[in-house]
């Protein structure tokens, strides 16, 4: 039972607060995506649980244990660094089983190893190629094969795609959410990408400013996100300012009455109503806020309608075979989707 | 007719011929003249006059000329080994500091460098004699029993060749050393290696070429010492540079010095060419 508990734990880097009072829980066997913009804390949260910082305050918990006085090199993690730190001077096999050498394995248990994960990783064979020789993907999964050598308790993986291109690095998040799942290993990844996120996490832990704003599934995440920073973070979409009187939705000189499905996630009073693109519905001048397209984006898979409601941009997303006869300039109506609509503090 | 077209460089590939020119004139020739001195026939007493015979070159292979050259170069193998060792871990070290620790230590650094040999040279001698040295420190604190000298002697040369390296050691192996992904060995840390593990198992390893420049760079540099032996050595530890400047200034026997000098350089290129094949990288190879 390799339960990740980190509680109450704080980073103070002289008087800038990385890390503010965080407590997480991560079941075994989970994959959890940090997620945030740079400078949120996230990194050093990882560091911290690798046992590269030492915390200013808190603990940190593997399996009930607690691991705030155990040095780095003691810790039993797997850990794949951004910059992979893939060691020029060792081949590929000498890397994977670094970990083992480390901890006397000998000769042939090494070897094993080395094949059984270059296997795992999709590189069989390569074990005597040097570092130079391989690509950015391939280096990637040396990385990840030699995170998992020695089975660790917990596996850290650092933005561990961001060096790649974008069509490898959608495969490899599909790669790395398969051999996690397979092994069963407790993950930690550290993100900007909300997609990378929303791909291979079971629980996704937004943070901001050193906090945690929103843990919890993509699903809930996306869908139901705790406040207006969550909501933009994560896919795109409007946040227009509103009233909430308790009663109904004031926004744009209209009062919508909640929907069943809608979530009232604010104290009466001013708010933001949040509304996906994909739940903004835009038809013929009528009865909905009255707007005009300002551009129109295709993107062959969906297309964007940005509009312009008085002062406020509204995205409408609508399927590129449902699109409407509008064209930039033409004044439409905008409808923001019952069940579909989340008030924001 | 195809015509090719000059491939583009950057920069205009006549403009090698002013070091060409410059590596010619004031250095091809020159060694070309002491390359035909080496050959010329001594006339005792006087000059030389040209000639060819290998006279010279026979002398040198004598046990006492083999001697010299192998305390020469045991002396400067010493000294950059010893240079080496002391100036990686400062790097290292110094690399980890702040940026304006780090620019602080390699200003000062660098001043040890507008040191002339000779100040050092005296420097040390005074501060290892009898007289005014160290030695009246430490029977003054009861470490001895009276205050002794420690020059001339080895160990005073060594402190000496090491004086002058350290800086130029530091200055060799800081680019890389800085450069050096922090990432590799918080890696080596988390799998397992304790700090000395991933030091030598991984810092050092991916430094080997700077550490080979390093000492090459100090080997080559300290083996034209010829003050420094002098000062600071016995006559024992007279390098072979002492015994070319003896050979051409007070014996006027230019022939044998010039030989001597041809020795010292294919002795130092041989031992340059075996170190960097040494330290060549594996994967590079």
């Amino acid at each position: 039972m390799t339960e990740l508990r980190i509680e109450g734990l704080s980073k103070r880097f002289g008087t800038y607060l990385a890390l503010d009072d965080v407590s997480i829980t991560i079941p075994n066997g989970k994959f959890v995506c940090l997620l945030g913009p740079s400078g949120c804390g996230k990194t050093t949260l990882l560091r911290l649980i690798a046992g590269l910082e030492t915390p200013s305050e808190g603990r940190i918990l593997v399996g009930g244990t607690d691991l705030s006085a155990v040095p780095s090199h003691k810790r039993g993690m797997g850990m794949v660094f951004q910059s992979l730190a893939l060691f020029p001077h060792l081949d590929v096999a000498e890397n994977i089983a670094y970990p083992l050498a480390i901890r006397g394995a000998d000769r042939a248990t090494r070897q094993a190893k080395a094949a059984h994960l270059l296997d795992l990783v999709k590189l069989p064979g390569m074990g005597g190629r040097r570092i130079h020789q391989l690509s950015g993907g391939q280096r990637q999964r040396v990385a990840i094969a030699r995170g998992l050598a020695i089975d660790p308790k917990v596996f850290l993986l650092d933005e561990p795609l961001s060096a790649l291109d974008a069509g490898l690095r959608e495969h490899m998040q599909i790669e790395l959410r398969q051999i996690q799942q397979s092994l069963g290993v407790t993950t930690v990844v550290v993100t900007h990408d909300q997609k990378e996120a929303l791909t291979m996490a079971d629980l996704v832990i937004v943070m901001k400013d050193g906090k945690v704003q929103q843990a919890g599934t993509p699903m809930e995440i996306y869908h139901a996100p705790a406040n207006a920073f969550v909501a933009d973070f994560i896919g795109n979409t409007n946040l227009i300012p509103c009233r909430w009187d308790g009663q109904a939705i004031e926004v744009l000189g209209h009062r919508l009455a909640p929907a069943e499905g809608d979530r009232i996630a604010a104290a009466p009073g001013l708010a933001q109503l949040s509304v996906r693109p994909e739940h903004v519905e835009i038809a013929a001048p009528g009865t909905g806020f009255a707007a005009e397209i300002t551009f129109i984006r295709d993107l062959g898979e969906s297309v964007h309608f940005v509009t312009r409601c008085g002062a406020q941009v509204i995205t409408a997303q609508v399927a590129p075979g449902a699109r409407p006869p509008f064209g930039v300039g033409d004044a439409v109506s905008l409808g923001f989707r019952p069940g579909k609509r989340v008030v924001l503090a | 007719m195809t015509h090719l077209a000059e491939p583009e460089t950057a920069v205009p590939r006549w403009i090698a011929l002013w070091p060409a020119l410059m590596l010619g004139l004031f250095f091809l020739v020159p060694f070309g003249i002491m390359l035909s001195v080496s050959v010329a026939h001594r006339v005792e007493g006087g000059f030389f006059e040209p000639g060819f015979e290998w006279a010279s070159y026979i002398r040198f292979l004598t046990p006492f000329f083999g001697r010299v050259l192998a305390v020469s170069l045991g002396i400067s193998l010493a000294a950059a080994a010893i240079c080496v060792v002391l100036a990686f871990p400062f790097t290292v070290f110094l690399a980890t500091m702040s940026r304006t620790v780090q620019t602080r230590v390699l200003v000062v650094l660098l001043s040890v460098l507008s040191l002339s040999e000779v100040i050092i040279g005296f420097s040390l001698s005074t501060l290892l004699s009898q007289t005014a040295g160290i030695g009246n420190l430490f029977a003054a604190i009861g470490l001895i029993d009276a205050p002794r000298a420690y020059t001339p002697s080895l160990f005073a040369l060594l402190t000496g060749l090491c004086y002058l390296g350290f800086p130029f050691a530091v200055l060799v192996l800081y680019a890389p050393v800085s450069r050096l992904d922090p990432e590799i060995v918080e890696a080596a840390r988390v799998m397992g290696a304790s700090a000395a593990r991933a030091f030598f198992g991984v810092v050092v390893p991916l430094q080997r070429g700077a550490l080979t420049g390093a000492f090459i760079l100090i080997f080559v540099f300290t083996l034209g010492s010829y003050l420094l032996p002098q000062l600071l050595g016995r006559p024992e530890h007279w390098t072979l540079s002492v015994h070319i400047t003896d050979q051409a200034i007070y014996q006027a026997n230019l022939p044998f010095a010039a030989a001597m000098s041809v020795f010292l350089m294919l002795v130092a290129l041989a031992l340059v060419g075996l170190a960097s094949l040494a330290g060549r990288d594996r994967g590079a190879a």
